[in-house]
């Protein structure tokens, strides 16, 4: 019984596998999107996967799609888990994917190597492997609008500009995975050149709701600044744990995965002051946002959102961020081709080729949502426009221009970061961009 | 010799230099250690009369909270949800009762801890297939938990008390107390001791063997209830959670897996010394020391008194 | 009707003594060996081979190798996460020590790492047993976890703090790294599985198993026969964390790519420890069975609804995933706490009474 139950399951297999194989349809444009909406990080995963899929939706119901082709959406669960993303990964990539945004650093690691083997391109936004953003040593790479290392030089300006960084001591809380550690080099090296002193408080994964100890550490240690490399339940617990200890809110800033509605939503008022990055705009006060509320919401067109406030929240936004530049990305691969299918050698030339100019954001109804963005060859990250918000005790207000990241200290950085990537692996392609 | 001193000098000296910073950490030391405690009755209650080695009772923390938070969010006051959460816990112990434990009487001790564990994957689909998995806030307030805090000025700092974690303390202390008066006065408390020393021989005296599992179920419920909303309203209420259960099973090894005494003082055993070590100790290893430091003292102390503080002597002993 | 002994004679006592003495069922044997080798590579579509059967056959590996201890042995063990992750960084460390050593001969050589950390952290199970041995193992897990994240020249320093596979030939085809085929890497696999399989069958059947079996069954006698605990104790941590140790580095060489301390997490030892019970303690062929239980099941449960073309969020399927899951472990507790290969066992018998059972 058993022998014909697992052939029968084989068999199963097979057909679905084969399945999946035919059955993308030729005339539309398929993103995958790996989400996570479950496991101990779905607080962060679900705005995020609601966000892309209703931009998404948005432009099939009122431009019908890009350039006039359908853009199906469709998810697969990882529950921020790397196999889980693999598995998602082999599912779908013969679908004609277009891009993967993996929404994960542990999975962007893993796709990585495999892009350009199956010619499709990852885009990590704001997250992923850093080294991505040197377009000539990871053509399939790409992390617009900005890397860790350029956002941990632009929170290290902002401390600057308040009241200087020089001498300081400055706290660095991150969750210890390899997310958390990714700065660690940077930190040691811009703790020199600018010169104040570090102390870190590593917390495992284990530990994120469990923090107090760590946070007796920060109140031996006394720094002047914590800075937080956190997310999901880590966050909120660590400001509240910040708050038991009387640590001034306004100088505790997390980077933008410790920003979010969800993570201070739970703490309230006791949060007020906190500091934190951010890169797409807050709020639902723009055009395109208005339009996922007629064209999406109230037209009951989004299977998934179903609090009409997650609209506007900031991991929401951030998603809508993303949808905005694979919607451009597209837009551009299909004009530099001609063709209005594309595949995924196509949308690299367009994730390269891509122009976010700010008309081009007023033309979408996005005017100043984030900042502009020219895609080149050479750089996969794009301007940056981090800017510091601050959470009032309800909600986020945008309290800085955007800051610029220290390029030139960072470039050769990445620069080093990315051959050293490449070293062991003699077949990885480079490009040379003129 | 650098090294010698970090170990055995410095910490010390700041110890002695910062009398009130090391009553902090002691404070904090002695919540984590309720916390624990807490956590670890729940695993204590279900071995002892069933021989079951819950792994599903960090879950259980967790949809205990989530019910508790859920039914508030339906609109229902908070006193009444806290009720409707209790009952859930019930119903949970009567089917699992009903569904698991009944079937595999006289099994193996690894099957039942695996269908304990089989359990846990079923709560966290169902959890999360009801309640979403977006992480909650407790309704502290709601409940009337305090949420201030008072300062008490000593050796010129200052040491930092959360009414909550004060109320922590005295729930804590409460439920123990209870617990104990349950078992040791009442009938059923009286029954449920003889289940655990002889199943076979409490059956022959007209104990019945279900209903006391589905008691102590419960019992274990309303545990876990308690630590939910303590630990939710320090963090939130989310599936990860059911991680910080695992912590529990140190504290099992030390205060022996059949002992609600142990429990208690096994849990304070680790909240305080894993508190002072990761302040005082762990810079030397570059922090984060404390997700493994509990299990290494429980192994530890596995080599000399393998039956825990308080357990029963019957240990099977290699 | 097709499957009975009748009419096969065993002349030696060597032929009686073999793992396999039906005709039929050596048959069998090479028909699945066949299909392995040759119907899946040839007839297979990529995710078929990356997504199910390769993952399915390291998890095997590894189930057996905690099937040796928890099932044969009788120690039960959390720690398989971190025993495979020792494999893992021990692969990566040598490969980029000895880049020109075949990277196969690499691969079962950090087994031999893993075998000497099982074996330390199996120490404590000379004084103690059961829940208690659970306990110590759970300290080697996330000791070992704060190990893989907390020393850097683990992952060369790598900014990411993951361990990349470098590409690496067999035989000038290209074995690891992203540019791999799935076949190749699932026939590489494929091999080391086998011939560790027949390694653990050699094994389990000879004077050291045996010793493990009486380890298992009963110490104290075991002792009085001149069993040594603390050889077959030890020897078994030593194997069962070999076998978890290759099956870490294929995971991450030949499935993965690259990998974190996530993928060698608490939430694997349960995963493997499921496959050994659920697929019967103490038996080969339950390995596999649970292997293919636990980790082509959900895939599968995954594709149904994306196959009949049901809209059913990814969310709410994942939930129902973990529902029918959990609920399927605790089923077959019930039903057969012996686990699928006692089922197996009773299927064969049928077969061999079918169809005059009387």
């Amino acid at each position: 019984m058993f022998k014909k139950l697992i052939f029968g399951a084989v068999a199963v297999a097979m057909v679905s596998g084969a399945q999946v194989n035919n059955a993308y349809a030729e005339d539309t444009l398929y993103l995958p999107s790996l989400s996570y909406r479950t496991g101990p990080y779905a607080g962060g995963g679900v705005p995020i996967a609601n966000g892309f899929s209703d931009y998404m939706t948005m432009l099939n119901e009122r431009d019908g799609g890009i350039g006039g082709v359908k853009v199906v959406v469709e998810e697969c669960e990882t529950g921020y888990n790397s196999q889980k993303g693999v598995e998602c990964y082999e599912s779908t990539k013969s679908k004609n994917a277009l891009v993967y945004n993996p929404m994960s650093t542990g999975i962007t690691l893993q796709l990585v190597p495999k892009a350009p083997v199956d010619q499709i391109p990852v885009f990590s936004m704001g997250y992923g492997l850093s080294a991505t953003a040197v377009g000539e040593k990871f053509p399939w790479g790409f992390n617009y609008p900005t890397t860790y290392w350029s956002q941990l030089s632009a929170i290290l300006k902002y401390i600057d500009s308040k009241g200087g960084v020089k001498g300081k001591k400055i706290g660095y809380i991150y969750l210890d995975v390899g997310y958390g550690r990714e700065p660690l080099p940077l930190l040691e090296k811009l703790s020199k050149s600018m010169g104040f002193s570090i102390a870190r408080f590593p917390v495992a994964g284990k530990e994120m709701q469990n923090q107090s100890s760590h946070w007796l550490n920060v109140r031996k240690e006394k720094p002047d600044w914590m800075i937080m490399w956190g997310w999901g339940a880590m966050n909120s617990t660590a400001i509240k744990e910040a708050a038991k200890i009387r640590f001034p809110m306004d100088h505790f800033i997390g980077n933008w995965w410790a920003g979010a509605d969800a993570d201070l939503a739970p703490v309230g008022k006791i949060g007020k002051g906190y500091l934190a990055a951010n890169f797409s705009g807050i709020g639902t006060d723009f055009p395109a946002i208005k339009d996922i509320f007629t064209h999406v919401l109230d037209a009951g067109k989004s299977t998934q959102t179903t609090d009409r406030d997650q609209v506007g929240d900031v991991l929401y936004n951030r998603a809508v961020a993303n949808a905005v530049i694979v919607a451009e990305a597209i837009m551009a691969a299909q004009k530099s081709t001609g063709k209005k299918v594309i595949n995924g050698a196509d949308m690299r030339l367009g994730l390269e080729t891509f122009n976010l100019s700010a008309d081009r954001l007023k033309e979408l109804g996005l005017e100043g949502f984030m900042a502009p963005i020219k895609a080149s060859c050479k750089d996969h990250e794009g301007g940056g426009g981090i800017f510091v918000q601050q959470w009032n005790g309800s909600a986020w207000e945008k309290i800085s221009e955007p800051i610029s990241p220290e390029t030139d200290v960072i470039r050769p950085l990445l620069e080093e970061a990315a051959a050293k990537y490449i070293a062991d692996k003699p077949d990885w392609k480079t490009q040379t961009c003129s | 010799m650098e090294l010698l001193k970090g170990i055995f000098q410095y910490p010390f000296e700041e110890m002695a230099n910062g009398p009130a910073f090391l009553l902090q950490v002691l404070w904090e030391g002695f919540v984590a250690g309720t916390l624990y405690s807490l956590l670890a009755l729940g695993f204590v209650l279900i071995f002892k009369a069933s021989g079951v080695f819950n792994f599903a009772q960090g879950i259980m923390v967790v949809f205990a909270a989530l019910s508790l938070v859920g039914f508030h969010a339906a609109g229902l006051p908070a006193y009444v949800s806290l009720f409707l959460a209790l009952a859930v816990m019930g119903a949970l112990a009567w089917t699992v009762e009903r569904v698991v434990l009944r079937k595999l009487v006289n099994q193996p001790d690894l099957i039942l801890f695996m269908a304990t564990i089989g359990l846990s994957y079923f709560l966290i689909g169902f959890g999360e297939f009801i309640f979403g998995g977006e992480p909650k806030s407790m309704i502290t307030e709601e409940l009337g938990l305090p949420t201030g805090s008072s300062v008490i000025d000593i050796f010129d700092d200052i040491v930092i008390l959360q009414h909550l974690d004060i109320a922590a303390a005295l729930i804590a202390a409460i439920l123990v107390i209870g617990l104990a008066l349950f078992f040791s006065k009442t009938r059923i408390g009286r029954a449920l001791r003889a289940v655990a020393d002889d199943h076979q021989a409490a059956l022959s005296v007209g104990i019945s063997l279900n209903q006391i599992w589905a008691i102590v179920w419960f019992a274990a419920g309303i545990v876990a209830l308690a630590t939910g909303i303590m630990w939710g309203a320090r963090s939130d209420v989310s599936f990860a959670l059911q991680i910080v259960a695992l912590k529990a099973l140190p504290v099992l090894i030390l205060g022996g897996f059949t002992s609600v005494p142990g429990a208690i003082i096994g849990g304070l055993i680790v909240g305080f010394s894993e508190k002072l070590f990761e302040v005082y100790w762990g810079g030397l290893l570059g922090g984060g020391v404390e997700g493994w430091f509990a299990y290494v003292v429980a192994l530890i102390f596995l080599l000399f008194r393998p039956q825990g503080l308080f357990g029963e002597k019957i240990i099977e002993r290699v | 009707m097709f499957y009975r002994e009748a009419g096969q004679f065993k002349t030696t006592y060597k032929a009686d003594q073999a793992i396999f003495p039906i005709f039929q069922d050596r048959m069998a044997i090479a028909i699945y060996l066949l299909i392995a080798f040759v119907a899946i590579p040839v007839f297979g579509n990529d995710f078929f081979i990356t997504s199910m059967m390769i993952p399915f056959l390291i998890f095997s590996l590894a189930a057996i190798g905690l099937n040796i201890l928890v099932g044969y042995t009788g120690q039960i063990s959390l720690g398989t996460g971190a025993f495979m992750g020792v494999g893992a960084y021990a692969c990566y460390k040598l490969t980029t020590i000895f880049p020109d050593i075949n990277i196969i001969v690499l691969i079962i050589s950090s087994g031999f790492f893993s075998a000497v950390i099982g074996m330390l952290f199996g120490l404590p199970s000379l004084r103690i047993k059961g829940f208690y041995l659970v306990v110590t193992t759970l300290a080697a897990q996330f000791f070992l976890e704060w190990c893989f994240i907390r020393i850097p020249w683990l992952y060369n320093y790598n900014d990411s703090g993951a361990i990349e596979v470098p590409q690496r030939e067999v035989f000038g085809i290209i074995a690891t790294g992203a540019s791999a085929t799935p076949t190749t890497r699932y026939l590489i696999v494929l091999a080391i599985v086998v011939v560790m399989t027949w390694i653990a069958s050699n094994i389990i059947h000879g004077r050291i198993g045996r010793a493990w079996m009486m380890i298992r069954d009963m110490d104290i006698a075991a002792e009085l026969m001149g069993i040594r605990p603390l050889n077959a104790k030890l020897s078994a941590f030593a194997v069962s964390s070999f076998y978890c140790g290759v099956a870490g580095a294929m995971m991450v060489f030949f499935w993965l790519g690259a990998a974190e301390v996530e993928s060698f997490d608490i939430n694997h030892s349960f995963l493997i420890l499921f496959m050994v019970v659920i697929g019967g303690l103490g038996s080969l062929v339950g390995s596999f069975l649970g292997a293919a239980f636990i980790w082509i099941l959900p895939v599968i449960l995954r594709a149904i609804p994306r196959t009949f073309g049901l809209d059913i969020n990814a969310a709410t399927i994942e939930h129902v995933n973990f529902m029918i899951i959990g609920g399927l472990i605790i089923f077959f507790l019930i039903v057969e706490p012996h686990g699928l290969a006692r089922l197996w066992g009773l299927a064969k018998q049928k077969l061999r009474v079918w169809p005059f059972p009387y």
